[in-house]
């Protein structure tokens, strides 16, 4: 028994200690950041106070969060308004060859999102496959400007996110009862109202699932706005990257990371209060 | 309708796998100017297998990605037999904090551990990524082999106790085979997620440990050049063996 204590309590502090050493302590060591000074010289100075958080007020910073937390809830939108209708019909598809469209959907998930943000990039450049047909076509003349555009970024984001929205839907839509459905269409509800009042929130959790697996990467992926957006579309990761590594402003990025982290678990418990929501309705 | 529907999700696999695919095709395209279609040819992946900062830094990649993603599994495995087998106090906030690392963002990870490591004076390089790369596939690996454990009877190990097994012997007699498809998997996406990240690598390594993802991110900025198209082509292999093997793993039936 004191072997099997020993065992157990082992394997429960490996754990623990791991989290606590790597994730605990340096989130706390980031908040501590974001109240202290910087000096001439640019080393941290101890001199605790909100002047950070003051800065961050500053309209250009500002606009650096709007933009971005604006184009992590477009990108949101537009990965759930083309993954939705996708993971539905996919739930749909035939049994034999499910597995297999499933794979196809979770492989790009897999690859190295640099090198898919640099297909995008091939793909948009002036002399790339995308001017080449629209020329042929004769939609246009002459190649037109797809890179370094706002829609560019967009594209980019949609392209490395939309798996992550797909997959959640895909689960919480196959296993939607089909029966409820078809009991709504059997009490005369039209279609429209067999998915507003049944389908629709049946899946609820696997739609807030998705839309969290995009909206929180979406903040953070820089390197994205970097190679398809140049440095005009200035993002938070692209700031925060700007502030730790090229300015080496420590305290001022800790405090916009700390800014990001509370806006984060603002939006995971909205999250967790909405399961709570749906799962108290389910019993009801 | 059906043919809507078909069409629709030709679309959107059209949207996933065009780019990929235009990349892997003008891979062996002879022009410099990937515009027009010239001849087959490898001679992008001859001038591959000539860089040898490239390979070095694939090599750099290949040795972080199998480590983290042993670590990963060997601490990420025991934790969640851990979280499985006891019940204690903090086992909510244990699971909590797995599911915030989860979902916490790159950036935020790679800032705090960048914080981590300047403030321990710890020199930035290979230790720091490979500690950095562990933590972020640690929860990846503990929530694939619980869930795997928890579709389970717990009977079998009450069993295996009755009989007199020890807590060690019941564990890795009959826990540890169960989770095994569950851990190779683990492994397999941690290895995947280490080749893959940008955002974490760039804070935590130094300038003497050059990893492959940065690489490609410093040629990609300076514009196309056709041996990133030879080298996507080859790590998009990778993904593809890699993807169908975890799942081959993790659809085969418990015996």
């Amino acid at each position: 028994m004191k072997q099997t204590n020993v065992f157990k309590t082992s394997i429960i502090l490996l754990l623990s200690v791991w989290l606590a050493v790597f994730v605990l302590v340096p989130n706390l060591l980031v908040l501590v950041a974001s109240f202290l000074g910087r000096d001439e010289s640019g080393f941290i100075k101890f001199t605790p106070g909100f002047d950070n958080y003051l800065r961050l007020l500053d309209p250009i910073y500002l606009r650096v969060f709007a933009h971005s937390l604006g184009l992590a809830l477009l990108t949101t939108v537009v990965c759930l308004g083309l993954g939705y209708p996708f993971a539905y019909f996919l739930a749909q598809f035939r049994p034999s060859l499910r597995p297999v469209l499933l794979t196809l959907v979770i492989v790009p998930f897999w690859t190295n999102s640099l090198i898919r943000t640099y297909a995008i990039r091939s793909l948009l450049a002036a002399k790339g496959l995308m001017n080449n047909t629209l020329i042929a076509l004769g939609l246009i003349d002459e190649p037109i400007r797809l890179l370094y555009t706002g829609s560019a970024v967009l594209i980019g984001m949609v392209y490395i996110l939309l798996p992550f929205m797909i997959l959640p839907l895909y689960s919480a839509i196959e296993k939607l009862d089909r029966r409820l459905v078809e009991a709504a269409a059997d009490l005369g509800a039209g279609r429209w109202r067999r998915f507003w009042h049944v389908t629709l929130p049946l899946t609820l959790p696997g739609i807030i699932a998705g839309c969290l697996l995009v909206f929180m990467p979406a903040l953070g992926l820089f390197f994205i706005a970097d190679v398809l957006g140049g440095s005009r579309d200035l993002l938070v990761g692209n700031f925060l990257k700007d502030q730790f590594l090229d300015a080496r402003d420590w305290p001022f990025g800790a405090a916009a990371s700390i800014v990001l982290i509370g806006l984060l678990l603002l939006f995971l418990s909205a999250y967790a209060y909405s399961l709570k929501q749906f799962s108290a309705e389910e019993n009801h | 309708m059906e043919k809507l529907k078909s069409g629709y999700m030709a679309l959107i696999f059209g949207f996933l796998y065009l780019p990929m695919a235009v990349l892997v095709l003008y891979s062996f395209n002879s022009s410099k100017y990937s515009i027009r279609w010239e001849a087959f040819s490898l001679d992008w992946y001859r001038s591959l297998a000539t860089d040898d900062t490239l390979l070095e830094a694939s090599m750099n990649s290949l040795l972080v990605a199998c480590l983290s993603a042993s670590l990963a599994c060997a601490v990420g495995t025991l934790g969640a037999v851990g979280l499985y087998r006891y019940r204690f106090k903090g086992r909510k906030l244990l699971q909590g904090l797995l599911f915030v690392t989860l979902m916490s963002p790159d950036i935020v990870m790679a800032v705090s551990l960048l914080v981590l490591f300047i403030a321990m004076h710890v020199k930035l390089g290979f230790w720091t990524l490979l500690l950095s790369h562990t933590t972020f596939c640690l929860p990846f690996v503990t929530i694939t082999v619980l869930s795997r454990l928890e579709g389970f009877d717990r009977h079998l190990i009450e069993a295996a106790s009755d009989l007199g097994a020890s807590e060690w012997q019941a564990i890795r007699q009959i826990v540890l085979p169960l989770a095994m498809p569950a851990i190779m998997a683990g492994w397999l996406l941690s290895f995947t997620l280490s080749l893959d990240d940008v955002v974490v690598s760039f804070f935590v390594t130094g300038p003497e440990f050059e990893v492959l993802p940065l690489k490609i991110y410093s040629m990609v900025r300076l514009g196309v050049k056709p041996e990133v198209n030879a080298l996507a082509a080859l790590l998009f292999a990778v993904s593809l063996g890699v993807v169908i093997s975890a799942q081959y793993l993790l659809q085969r039936k418990p015996q």
